[in-house]
């Protein structure tokens, strides 16, 4: 087996987490597509891992994994307020972060 | 060898087709369950990979926790569980330039660097008790840095959706 | 059982979770089971007692050359009197550990039960948990398990429908364990667990009555200050740990301590960590503060906390590493080591603030805070058994005057001695003679607990060549004696000063108040000259192999010690009874009147906390910020400016005006213009930012990749 299969096919799924972070209106929709990135980066972690023969990647990608729980609560726990407080998800309508 | 190219082949596509189904589907709940599909296809890839420890650990927390937090999280913000026609962005053209240009100097990059490169054919494994004695001991810093973190998250999470 | 000892902890902890989970459903709202599990824990404790002294001494521990004072031959029939109080049965193998008592320089002593299982394992260090069963766990244990079963009873009559009483009764369960864990403990981890458990129950049971603004308040300082402490007892484990060679076994540090092999300052630094913790822990001088706030919680958890648990939890501290403390500060030395220091300090300043308190709840918290500085100063001048014997007396006493007062505020509702009480001593026979032997034993009148344990602490100061600590002892046994007699004339005797019709209390009340009063008088009979048995029980390898110097009896200085208790309630009664003495002080003299508003202002601590430690945090560094900006960087700023006027009139004058306000002018035109194109994609959208973002990681990486490839 080539590295690179592993590796490309992280950088598709990459790719797609990126396009459906910029694309998708819905706030659920996006912290879904934040979970292809993170697990595109994933791969690459264990695929690296066997490929300099290191426990390094597999441990990391725990941690990433970890994260990426605290990261889908912390977001959805906001999602949940923005709904509560504008009765809607739409991250369009979320820009009062300008100047 | 054969066998393993064979099945990540079948994974791969069914991976890339789930993933490009849960950026492109008009149907919140299907996103999730193709999501489903494409973090199945990755422990899979795990077990490829021989990191059976972390395959297990993707079934549980991701398949098990993450995308049930995501469907609650759909239910509690009542979107459209049914087909809804609005739920792209108007920058989505941009959005496929960009990601298909990232996606073609990644993999420029790649096959620049690791063009030929193979697996070792008998990699040395890293078992489980391997990944454990790391965690405990090498990087046990930050192991207690991210259950610290896990804290945080916890009571952020609690304090930012709590009513009062 | 002294195997099994780990039981004796497992059962308030089993307790505290069966009361949080099914206590509301029972019919007695949860007390029979706390109240059964610490009375099978109290049985066990006895067990474990009568084991210990049945336990053959055949463990030989050499001391350093110097020589002990041998203890004389043991008077058998006067040791089974003394005894029954405490160690039920023990007489029948009395004799079992005096054969070898010939040889002089080894003393037989008992072999500690250990007993331990892994943790947990993570290649380089091996954590065990376990029990380490030795004298002094065994009297702890004792002490414990008997204060919380009479507090236990005590609080069923006095907690009788409280709004949170099956909660109450959940965390008294806890602080039990707490207390037993870390008594029990052979390792430092374990040590902190029992620590912190005590810690948050405290914090728990302090602010019971969270109603009220004051409780919730004093919970939260009470907590804070012990955390202060705590961050030194955290970082004395881990130096500790490296030190003794990566190991949390606490016979293993103190062993590594005293074997001379560590650096010196290593072990003064681990000595001195951690005696920040029992200065918060303690309430010693200068982290006393919390404790007489702590009297908020209610008065069953302050005879818990003050008697047996958590304030004691720091002595123990001290008196479990002592191989520590002994090494690092040189208590063998003599001369002024910062543990006696910190105890004698904290036995005057806390005696004489207990004067000016009219609660009579706050006079025996600092009378606690000063009969804790006493041990801290015993075991700093090297009287070990010494201070461990005052522990145990002072638990009993303590806890009967607190109870005491429990029991009087519950029949006058109130703990203010001068508005609500006077005369009670008709009223409540019981409680008033319980609290007369409390207060007698507490200063020290013979031959109750306190004189001998107070007396053996003054020996052990004037022997071991400490003599500033002996006249602050003497110092101390005055002031005890006389503000516990003002607190009890002003309780019982007078005239009634309150409302009401106040009636003695119920059998579950009186009775704790009765045992305790049985223990705070012959409990000092364990240790008499002549029968030192207490010190043999409980006087470990640790303690003999640093070499804790024995002295014999000395008739003067005991006569001293109880003629000094003798005069302060002399005084006491002169100036209260008789109405001796310069009355009114505080409004004729001036300098009275000075002294008398600093005690009041507890010696300014508490204002010097919140208004200098923490404004200084705001206030002087930010201020020390302002005047840095000010003066440094203005004034750099300043030279610099005039300098470059200078420089700038020139330039203006001789250079060209209009080439650079062409150039500048355009310039400034040219940013307008882009601002306005440029405002365009602040749109507040994130997404469209995370669109510019990747657009720009594609653009700046593809000109990487074709600038480096090709």
């Amino acid at each position: 087996m080539y590295l690179n299969q592993f590796l490309f096919l992280a950088a598709f799924l990459f790719c797609v987490g990126v396009y459906g972070v910029l694309a998708r209106k819905n706030a659920v929709l996006v912290l879904m597509s934040i979970e292809l990135i993170l697990n595109a980066v994933n791969i690459n972690l264990v695929a690296f891992g066997l490929f300099r023969e290191s426990v390094a990647g597999q441990v990391f990608a725990l941690f990433v994994i970890a994260v990426a729980a605290a990261e889908v609560g912390v977001g959805l726990a906001i999602v949940i307020l923005i709904y509560r407080n504008r009765h809607s998800i739409d991250l369009t309508e979320v820009d009062m972060m300008k100047g | 060898m054969v066998a393993q190219n064979i099945v990540f082949g079948v994974l791969a596509v069914a991976m890339g087709l789930a993933a490009i189904r849960v950026v492109t589907t008009k149907n919140v709940v299907h996103a999730a369950l193709y999501l489903v599909v494409v973090l199945a296809g990755v422990a899979a890839l795990y077990i490829l990979l021989a990191a059976e420890f972390i395959a297990v650990v993707q079934v549980i927390i991701y398949i098990g926790a993450i995308v049930l937090l995501i469907l609650f999280g759909t239910m509690l913000t009542r979107a459209p569980i049914g087909r809804a026609s609005d739920l792209d962005n108007d920058q989505r053209w941009l959005g496929v330039v960009v990601a298909l240009l990232l996606l073609g100097v990644m993999g420029s990059v790649l096959a620049d660097a690791f063009g030929s490169t193979k697996l070792p054919k008998a990699p040395q494994i890293q078992r489980t008790g391997d990944v454990g004695l790391s965690i405990f001991q090498t990087y046990v810093v930050p192991f207690e840095v991210v259950s610290v973190l896990l804290l945080a998250a916890l009571v952020g999470a609690v304090v930012i959706a709590r009513r009062d | 059982m002294l195997e099994n000892a780990w039981i004796i902890p497992a059962l308030p902890v089993l307790s505290f979770v069966l009361i949080l989970f099914f206590g509301k459903r029972l019919p007695k709202g949860g007390h029979e089971i706390g109240v059964s599990a610490v009375a099978i824990a109290f049985m066990l404790a006895c067990v474990c007692a009568v084991q210990w002294v049945q336990r053959p001494a055949d463990l030989e521990v050499h001391g350093p050359v110097e020589e002990h004072a041998a203890p004389g031959p043991m008077p058998h029939a006067n040791a089974v009197a003394a005894f029954e109080e405490k160690e039920p049965g023990h007489e029948p193998t009395e004799g079992g550990g005096q054969e070898k008592e010939g040889e002089h320089e080894a003393e037989p002593i008992r072999k500690p039960v250990v007993r331990e299982v892994t943790w947990f394992d993570n290649g380089q260090t091996r954590v065990r948990a376990g029990t380490h069963i030795d004298g002094l766990a065994v009297t702890m244990m004792f002490v414990v398990t008997l204060i919380s079963l009479l507090v236990h009873v005590f609080s069923t009559s006095y907690m009788h429908r409280d709004r949170r009483y099956t909660h109450y009764f959940a965390a008294l369960s806890l602080f039990t364990a707490g207390m037993l864990v870390m008594v029990t403990a052979n390792n430092t981890l374990q040590l902190l667990v029992g620590w912190e458990l005590m810690g948050v129950c405290s914090f728990m049971l302090i602010g019971h009555w969270w109603e009220e603004q004051n409780n919730s308040n004093a919970a939260l300082k009470a907590f804070f200050t012990t955390r202060t402490g705590d961050v030194g007892l955290l970082v004395g484990i881990a130096v500790l740990f490296f030190a003794a060679g990566r190991t949390f076994d606490i016979a293993e540090i103190n062993a590594a301590a005293l074997g001379g092999d560590l650096s010196h300052g290593l072990v003064l630094a681990g000595a001195a960590a951690l005696l920040c913790g029992v200065i918060g822990k303690s309430a010693q001088f200068p982290l006393h503060t919390w404790l007489p706030d702590a009297m908020a919680g209610p008065t069953p958890v302050s005879a818990l906390i003050h008697a047996a648990t958590m304030v004691v939890a720091g002595v123990y501290l001290v008196a479990r590493l002592y191989g520590v403390f002994w090494s690092g500060f040189d208590i063998g030395g003599g001369g002024v080591n910062a543990v006696a220091l910190v105890g004698g300090t904290t036995v005057l300043i806390a005696a004489a603030l207990a004067f000016v308190q009219s609660d009579i709840k706050k006079v025996l918290a600092y009378s606690t805070v000063s009969q804790l500085g006493y041990m801290v100063m015993a075991l700093g001048v090297g009287a070990w058994t010494a201070g461990v014997f005052h522990l145990v007396t002072h638990a009993f006493f303590k806890g009967l005057l607190f109870l005491g007062a429990g029991s009087v505020s519950h029949a006058v509702h109130s703990f203010d001695m001068k508005k609500d009480m006077g005369g009670l001593r008709e009223h409540m026979p019981t409680t008033y003679r319980t609290f007369l032997i409390g207060s007698l034993a507490l200063a020290g009148v013979p031959p109750l607990a306190g004189f001998w344990s107070k007396d053996e602490i003054l020996l052990g100061a004037s022997s071991n060549g400490y003599p500033i600590f002996l006249v602050v002892g003497l110092l101390g046994a005055v002031l005890t004696a006389a503000y516990m007699t003002r607190c009890v004339y002003l309780t019982f005797f007078g005239d009634y000063r309150g409302h009401g019709d106040p009636h003695e209390s119920p059998p579950a009340i009186t009775v704790p108040l009765v045992v305790l009063a049985g223990f705070s008088v012959f409990a000092g009979l364990v240790n008499v000259p002549g029968g030192e048995w207490f010190a043999e029980w409980t006087e470990n390898e640790t303690v003999l192999s640093a070499g804790v110097a024995h002295h014999s009896f000395s008739p003067i200085v005991a006569v001293i010690g109880s003629a000094m208790g003798l005069v302060g309630i002399a005084a006491g009664y002169a100036y209260y009874w008789r109405n001796l003495g310069p009355h009114r002080l505080t409004q004729s003299s001036g300098p009275a009147r000075t002294a008398y508003r600093i005690l009041e202002d507890k010696y300014g601590l508490d204002r010097l906390y919140t208004d200098g430690v923490v404004s200084a945090i705001k206030g002087p560094i930010a201020r020390g910020a302002y005047w840095f900006n000010q003066r440094v960087i203005d004034g750099v700023v300043n030279g610099v400016g005039i300098a470059a006027r200078g420089l700038a009139r020139f330039v203006y004058d001789t250079v060209d005006q209009r080439v650079i306000d062409g150039a500048v002018n355009g310039a400034g035109m040219g940013a307008e213009d882009g601002g306005k194109v440029l405002r365009l994609m602040q749109t507040g959208r994130v997404q469209q930012y995370a669109l510019f973002l990747f657009g720009a990681v594609v653009v700046l990486g593809g000109t990487l990749v074709l600038f480096t490839t090709g």
